[in-house]
């Protein structure tokens, strides 16, 4: 009988092995799912990326859901996303903050003016500061904040239509419920 | 049309391979001599076949065949030749093509050398090599086939990886496969004293200068692998306990525990079990590497297009030829310890407490690597297992192994021996590391690794000159030190001198960034660095900053240096670190960016180090491999071999006969 | 193999056109004592954009603002504890190098343990079998000096 036990051991690594490879077909390896879902968003105040002298803080933004999408001119996935932010982001129904990461302000609005602009408003952070708050680690990355000001779900990469269909537009429609 | 014979070429080896994995072990389960007389014509076939295919795909490369797409993805018009000869092995396909021509090297040689191994047996050797070879080869045909075309054809290909275009990196491949490949012979062997049953003590004689010349391999490839990523990343560090390196070090473990258990399965016939299933677990932990690296199952930063067809094929390969073994293992292994008896203190129980906590060591080492893929598994969320994990538990669990080292050889077969030699090694050991220690404290301080590091190499060392001085006093000239013994006594100091290079270099090392401009100096140690500027330099293939490092050392030069930020052809920046190397200190530049982007003329960020010993731990790794290599030259694995090459028929009785006289 | 494969993944990152940063990063310690928590503190954390290199050693330009941020931090008297802490609450376990100890790890740190001892007790078990089964002579064995 211990002369199975090898065998066990080996079968017992072929099955994780095989479920790594499923894995890795449905989940991006590199992605680090965030601790602050459920958690309270940071506190922020960042200066709008058109008017620098006006600055969007955490406060302002109480009392409705909203979408923060991180994004750069200088990130290539942002490229991809972009175009279903601009199909999408109106049908969401709540308004789509955007938030310019480490980005030169110039480059970035050249970048909105060429691609257009999905966002209702947007905020610059160029040190990246503030985005250590938020666990930022690559663009693009989305944050849904309830209107309580807690994160109740992150994106970390591009948006697709069937991520916005199966992950996003679900959870909206439940914040909009447990609404007052 | 090169191309397509290439492949023709591979499908060929293919056919041959099949027929040399099955027909062979077919004709000896039947006692069907035709068939097994066609182990060596197979083989020898299927070598020829994947030689040919292997140089087709040199002179693609040579010939700047882009309409090859690995050739037009890893090479361009500006590479030069020996880099492009080096781009064969340079990504997944055709390193997959070197492993199993590496496979071919082994299978001949292993041909050619064991003319005296009874025909059953060799043919069931041959047999499972062919199988093995079958596998790789369905595997680079079905789902890496280096020879595959593109089309339209490419003006100028890729590049390739610049992080391989260094001379030292392109022959680490090539040796590290040779260690990985070679525990196929050990693997061969057990499965093949596991299908006939017999001759289980001879078996473990013939397969032990193979394994140990494997390991001697493995041990040289890792050795490159670490002394490159020193050289190379410009972190100055020599091991990162990475999953791609892990991969190496699992079973290089196992083979050292492999190559303690065969001596005593050979000697004594104890042990056998075991060492039929650590021959197993070296040469399955070498597939499991393969595995790992090409799967993509775990977060390592890698080239290795990770393609969910290609783990899926390896992993069912790694099932298929593991789980089988380990089924054969579990259904014929040996049931009653044979062998001679011995006692609680024994050479034997030495070799056995070694194996053990190399085995556990090898196991820390695959679980710390895989627990991530666990963690996904259980929903235990994201886990990192990085050095501080792997290095406090090897260092717990070497430290039997490196207090048993001195021991080992003074201890008999059997028995305790000469209890009172064994009480003034004792002795001697642990004054030398007390006089170790104290001469470290008095010299570097209070500095606990150092400190350890030195008496644990003088208890290791001493211990081992301890019997190199016994032998030169007992024994007659000529017979003082045979060939296995001395590799015992080099790979053993090399432990030694290992152990002076990790501790010591681990804590004493110095690294500093610094921002320095022309003219600029920053002491480190003793070591005075003027930073002299830097100029543009280009090389075949790319263009680089390259500042100039002044070392000063009480006034006078010691070493000019010249780091390198190289920019390759398609883009890649490449890091070239600046070393000059001592015996008791390494001095290391690496160039960083200007701190003023743009401004060349300005200050710069380097980073300075200064490596005391750090040499010692190749030293140690290349003592290890010399040591294989010179155990595998001992005269009593030869001498059958010559006698049994005079009288073919005879051999295997005589073999047999010697076993049981043993 | 294949460590050399580690630094291409970045090394492309770099190559694509990201703000260039780099490890080599001189900042302003006190004194010896300072660089050197530094180093050791950055070397035990993870880089989230490179993932097989560690902070100190990492290129990309977010390993950089976490370095400096660990700096900053270091600089308003936190502890190396704090300091890992504030990173596990923004970036999760998955920095730490040297996972901590919990429910989700004692496999992991104990595992080793746990094959240790049971592959212990067989070789205990084999060694007092074939120890009881050696008569005591058995420690003279035929040797003549020569018996390697």
């Amino acid at each position: 009988m211990s002369r199975l036990v090898p065998l066990f051991a080996f079968l017992l690594l072929v099955a994780l092995f095989g479920f790594g490879i499923w894995w890795n077909t449905g989940h991006d390896q590199r992605e680090v799912p965030s601790p602050l879902i459920g958690k309270p968003a940071p506190a922020y105040a960042l200066p709008h990326l058109d008017d620098p002298s006006r600055t969007l803080a955490k406060a302002d933004m109480l009392g409705k859901p909203y979408l923060l999408n991180v994004f750069a001119s200088w990130c290539v996935a942002c490229g991809d996303e972009h175009p279903v932010l601009m199909a999408e982001g109106r049908s969401l129904g709540i308004p789509l903050v955007g938030y310019d990461y480490k980005d030169d302000p110039a480059d970035a609005k050249a970048w909105l003016a060429q691609h257009g602009n999905p966002y209702d408003l947007v905020i610059a952070d160029r040190e990246g500061r503030t985005a250590i708050d938020f666990g930022v680690y690559g663009a693009p990355e989305s944050f849904l904040i309830d209107a309580r000001g807690v994160i109740r779900y992150k994106r970390i990469g591009p948006f697709t239509p069937e991520v916005i269909e199966k992950e996003l537009k679900p959870r909206i429609a439940a914040l909009r419920k447990e609404a007052p | 049309m090169i191309p397509e014979l290439g492949q023709l070429a591979l499908v060929l080896a293919l056919l041959l391979a099949l027929a040399q994995g099955v027909l062979p072990i077919l004709g000896a389960w039947r006692g069907n001599r035709a068939l097994m007389a066609l182990a060596r014509p197979a083989a020898a076939g299927q070598a020829v076949f994947v030689g040919t295919a292997f140089m087709l795909l040199v002179w693609a490369f040579l010939q700047f065949d882009f309409s090859v797409r690995y050739v037009a993805d890893n090479s361009n018009l500006a590479l030069p030749w020996y880099y492009r000869i080096a781009a064969v092995w340079g990504a997944h396909e055709g390193s997959m093509l070197l492993w199993v021509a590496i496979l071919d090297v082994w299978t001949v040689a292993l041909i050619a050398l064991s003319r005296s191994l009874p025909e059953p047996f060799l043919a069931r050797v041959v047999g499972v090599l062919g199988l093995i070879a079958a596998g790789f080869l369905a595997f680079i045909l079905f789902t890496s086939n280096p020879f595959e075309r593109l089309l339209p054809m490419p003006a100028d290909g890729g590049d390739l990886n610049p992080v391989l275009q260094d001379p030292g990196m392109t022959f680490h491949p090539p040796v590290i496969y040779m260690g990985y490949v070679g525990f196929s012979v050990a693997f061969a062997f057990a499965i093949a004293g596991l299908l006939g049953g017999e001759l289980e003590q001879a078996w473990v004689r013939w397969s032990r200068p193979w394994t140990n010349v494997a390991w001697g391999f493995l041990s040289a490839g890792i050795v490159a692998g670490s002394w490159w990523a020193y050289a190379e990343l410009g972190w100055g560090g020599w091991w990162f306990w990475d999953p791609v390196e892990n991969a190496s070090f699992m079973p290089w473990l196992v083979g050292a525990a492999l190559v303690h258990a065969q001596a005593v399965t050979e000697k004594r016939g104890s042990l056998r079990a075991w060492t039929i299933l650590l021959s197993i677990f070296a040469f399955s932990l070498s597939l499991l590497g393969t595995f790992l690296v090409r799967s993509g199952v775990l977060t390592s930063v890698h080239a290795f297009a990770s393609d969910p067809r290609r783990g899926l094929f390896i992993l069912c390969f790694l099932a298929v030829v593991v789980g089988g073994s380990l089924l054969l293992y579990a259904l014929r292994a040996p049931k009653v310890a044979g062998g001679k008896p011995f006692g609680a203190v024994s050479r034997e129980s030495a070799v056995l407490v070694g194996n053990l906590m190399l085995a556990v060591a090898a196991a820390m080492v695959l679980l710390g690597t895989l627990f991530p893929l666990v963690g996904d598994a259980l929903d235990l969320g994201k886990v990192s297992v990085g050095p501080p994990y792997f290095g406090f538990l090897f260092t717990l669990l070497m430290l039997p192994v490196v207090v048993l080292l001195p021991f080992g050889p003074f201890l008999r077969w059997g028995g305790a021996g000469d209890t009172g030699l064994l009480r003034s090694v004792l002795l001697r050991v642990a004054v030398a590391a007390v006089a170790g220690a104290v001469v470290a404290a008095f010299l570097v301080g209070g500095q606990p690794k150092a400190i350890a590091g030195t008496a644990g190499a003088a208890w290791v060392g001493v211990g081992t000159l301890l019997y190199v001085y016994k032998r030169w006093r007992e024994m007659p000239r000529g017979r003082r030190y045979p060939a296995e013994m001395a590799g015992m006594l080099l790979a053993h100091f090399g432990v030694g001198v290992f152990l002076v290079g990790v501790l010591l270099s681990e804590s004493l090392s110095v690294t500093r960034d610094v921002r320095m401009a022309p003219g600029d100096e920053q002491a480190i140690g003793a070591y005075r660095f003027r930073f002299d500027g830097v100029h543009a330099t280009r090389g075949p293939n790319w263009h680089a900053e390259q500042g100039t490092v002044t070392v000063l050392k009480d006034g006078r030069t010691v070493a000019v240096m010249h780091p390198q930020k190289r920019t390759y052809l398609r883009g890649q920046v490449q890091t070239e670190s600046a070393i000059d190397p001592g015996v008791t200190r390494d001095l290391y530049v690496a160039l960083g960016e200007p701190m003023d982007a743009g401004n060349l003329e300005g200050a710069w960020a380097l980073r300075l180090y200064e490596k005391p010993f750090v040499r010692w731990i190749w030293a140690g790794g290349l003592l290890m491999m010399l040591g294989g290599f010179a155990s595998a030259a001992d005269r009593r694995f030869r001498a059958r071999r010559t006698a049994g090459a005079a009288q073919p028929e005879a051999a295997p009785a005589a073999a047999i006969a010697r076993e049981s006289r043993a | 193999m294949h460590a050399p494969f580690r630094l291409l993944a970045c090394v492309l990152l770099l190559a694509a056109g990201l703000a260039a940063a780099q490890a080599i990063d001189p900042l302003p310690f006190r004194d010896r004592a300072e660089e050197v928590r530094f180093q050791n503190l950055t070397r035990q954390l993870r880089c989230l954009v490179c993932q097989n290199e560690n902070l100190a050693d990492s290129n990309a330009d977010l390993a950089r603002d976490l370095r400096h941020e660990v700096f900053g931090l270091m600089r308003q008297g936190k502890s190396d504890d704090e300091i890992k802490q504030y990173l596990v609450d923004r970036y999760s376990r998955f920095v730490l190098y040297d996972p901590p100890l919990d429910r989700g790890t004692v496999l992991l740190w104990f595992g080793p343990a746990l094959i240790l001892l049971a592959g212990g007790a067989v070789v205990w078990l084999t060694i007092r079998r074939r120890s009881r089964a050696a008569p005591a002579a058995a420690t003279a064995p035929t040797d003549n000096g020569d018996d390697w």
